[in-house]
């Protein structure tokens, strides 16, 4: 299975650092990484596999919710599923 | 592979359009809680429900946190109570509707519906002590609500009960006075009620279902907003552009109603495909509406609209699930929707126009608050034009209204939450008393020679 996590917030130094340790902490695995940065705009969306998740998923969009929050960034991971669900027939 | 641009539409739309899953309502047939003790029914009727419902929010928060979809009610529908206590030797039923509310609470929903009778050919002894006990029930209780079905396309109507439902309504506006007379707005007057609704407060579990069920009602009256506002093209282009968007809300519906299903081992029912508001800012019915280029609700022009609206909400959602019931279309609910509520309080939106709305979308009138002193052979009579729409047009009618105690025109009741802000709303005073009086049945519509 496949978790999307999407990261917007203001850009600073060390955001992708910050999430891939995250992701390594808790043994998700990163497949596919789209980032840009438009004017100060930090946008990034990433598709990792959770099939080895050392933690319950639940704990892991937690623990990246607070990721977010102590960094000022909006961090959301949601199953891969609702996209294709709602964009794919 | 989903592409960046569209995970930024769907995190959007649930971020800043409200996007949600309205509800997940899980049916319950009690069937096998029949007992001549009434005492013994109650302890069966909670032990039944607990036992099947027990898991129900605890699985709707997982969901609601895995796939990052708010679900914000998560609420329990049962069979109509009227032919569960028809066993049992008593008169007063409202310890019946305090099984269902014990239930309720126990299994942590914040509405449980099917306190109900279907009464549109006849009463039997049980739907008339039901209905007497009606307006106890509903206030000694505090999230049951109730339907009583007094019309069917194939029936009629049936214009005793229309009659005693004016009074109802009435009694429970003054035992709940203390509150806006609230206990009116946990009951609905329906024609031709649909078994498998999950919306509140019109939820019961049919005599067609199954012994338990799962059905999901969806929303995102601001979504299909935020894509009109987008769209300059003619009504073609705004029906389009609606019937993609329902398409894409039903199916994140139809996801969440499969995955509740499967965890919780409950057969899944229906989709209801329904663009529910809120009072929220931006999750606005009439908002859709204006966006379509109507200065405001109410104006000239709603009713084609509304009808545009209604019918692409279903041909976009139809697509996106395998089994679609309930209600399914757009909703008016006056106090629920920001924009309805400032067209009421202009003057703009009247009853009569709403009357003229609910001619051509899911539900009927709902949630409108009149004056307090308004005759129950009013209320009957406006009950009695709704539920005629209804039965001639083969469709699903309502009437939620509240004739809030001891307000006027101009005045306004304060629910909270969802039920929102009703502007007391004008009728008129001109007598349909002896009308209402005859009593009998509105013989069932040809359904040929249609003009």
């Amino acid at each position: 299975m496949r978790a999307i996590i999407t990261v917007t917030g203001k850009d600073a130094v060390g955001i992708i650092a910050q999430v891939s340790a995250a992701c390594t902490e808790a043994k998700a695995n990163i497949e596919d990484i789209t980032q840009k940065v438009f004017d100060e705009l930090f946008v990034m969306v990433m598709l990792v596999n959770i099939d080895g998740l050392s933690v319950k998923f639940t704990d892991f969009v937690d623990r990246m919710n607070e990721l977010g929050k102590n960094n000022g960034l909006a961090i959301h991971t949601m199953h891969e599923e609702i996209f294709n669900a709602m964009h794919r027939i | 592979m989903i592409t960046s641009s569209e995970i930024l539409e769907t995190l959007h739309m649930i971020e800043n359009e409200h996007l949600d899953v309205r509800t997940v309502t899980m049916g319950i047939s009690l069937f096998d809680c029949c007992d001549p003790d009434p005492k013994v029914a109650c302890r069966k009727i909670v032990d039944k429900i607990c036992a099947k419902a027990q898991n129900l929010v605890k699985t709707g928060e997982q969901i609601e946190k895995e796939f990052g979809i708010p679900i914000i009610n998560k609420r329990i529908s049962v069979t109509p109570m009227s032919m569960i206590a028809a066993a049992s030797k008593t008169e007063d039923y409202t310890c019946f509707a305090k099984a269902m509310q014990e239930a309720a609470d126990r299994c942590g929903v914040n509405f449980i519906g099917g306190f109900s009778a279907l009464v549109h050919k006849g009463f039997t002894d049980s739907d008339l002590k039901l209905i007497q006990s009606l307006p106890q029930a509903l206030t000694e209780t505090s999230n049951v609500c109730s339907s009583v079905n007094v019309a069917s396309t194939k029936a009629g109507i049936n214009m005793d009960a229309v009659r005693m439902m004016g009074h109802t309504i009435k009694d429970l506006a003054y035992l709940t006075r203390d509150q806006g007379s609230i206990g009116c707005a946990k009951l609905v007057v329906f024609a031709n009620v649909p078994e498998d609704n999950p919306f509140m407060a019109g939820a019961f579990h049919g005599v067609g279902e199954g012994e338990c069920v799962i059905n999901v009602g969806v929303s995102g009256p601001g979504v299909v907003k935020t894509a009109l506002e987008k769209c300059d093209g003619d009504l073609s282009a705004v029906a389009e552009t609606i019937k993609k968007t329902a398409f894409k809300i039903t199916r994140m519906g139809q996801l969440v109603a499969s995955e509740a299903s499967r965890r919780l081992n409950v057969p899944f029912g229906i989709v209801d495909l329904s663009l529910a508001p809120t009072p929220a800012i931006g999750d606005s019915v009439a908002h859709i509406l204006e966006e379509m280029g109507l200065e405001q609700c109410g104006a000239h022009g709603t009713t084609a609209a509304l009808a545009l609206l209604n019918d692409a909400v279903k041909k976009g959602g139809v697509m996106a699930s395998s089994h679609v019931g309930g209600l399914s279309g757009a909703f008016i609910p006056v106090s629920e929707d920001a924009g309805m509520i400032r067209a009421a309080e202009q003057g703009t939106l009247t009853l009569d126009k709403l009357e003229a709305m609910t001619a051509v979308c899911s539900v009927g009138l709902d949630m409108i608050a009149v004056p307090g002193d308004t005759s129950a052979d009013i209320l009957s009579a406006i009950i009695a034009d709704e539920i005629a729409i209804g039965v001639v047009n083969t469709k699903t009618t309502a009437v939620r209204i509240i004739p809030a105690y001891g307000k006027s025109v101009g005045d306004q009741v304060e629910f909270g939450g969802l039920l929102g802000t009703a502007p007391v709303m004008p009728v008129r005073n001109v007598s349909p008393a002896a009308f209402i009086a005859r009593g009998g049945r509105i013989p069932a519509p040809m359904q040929s020679l249609k003009n």
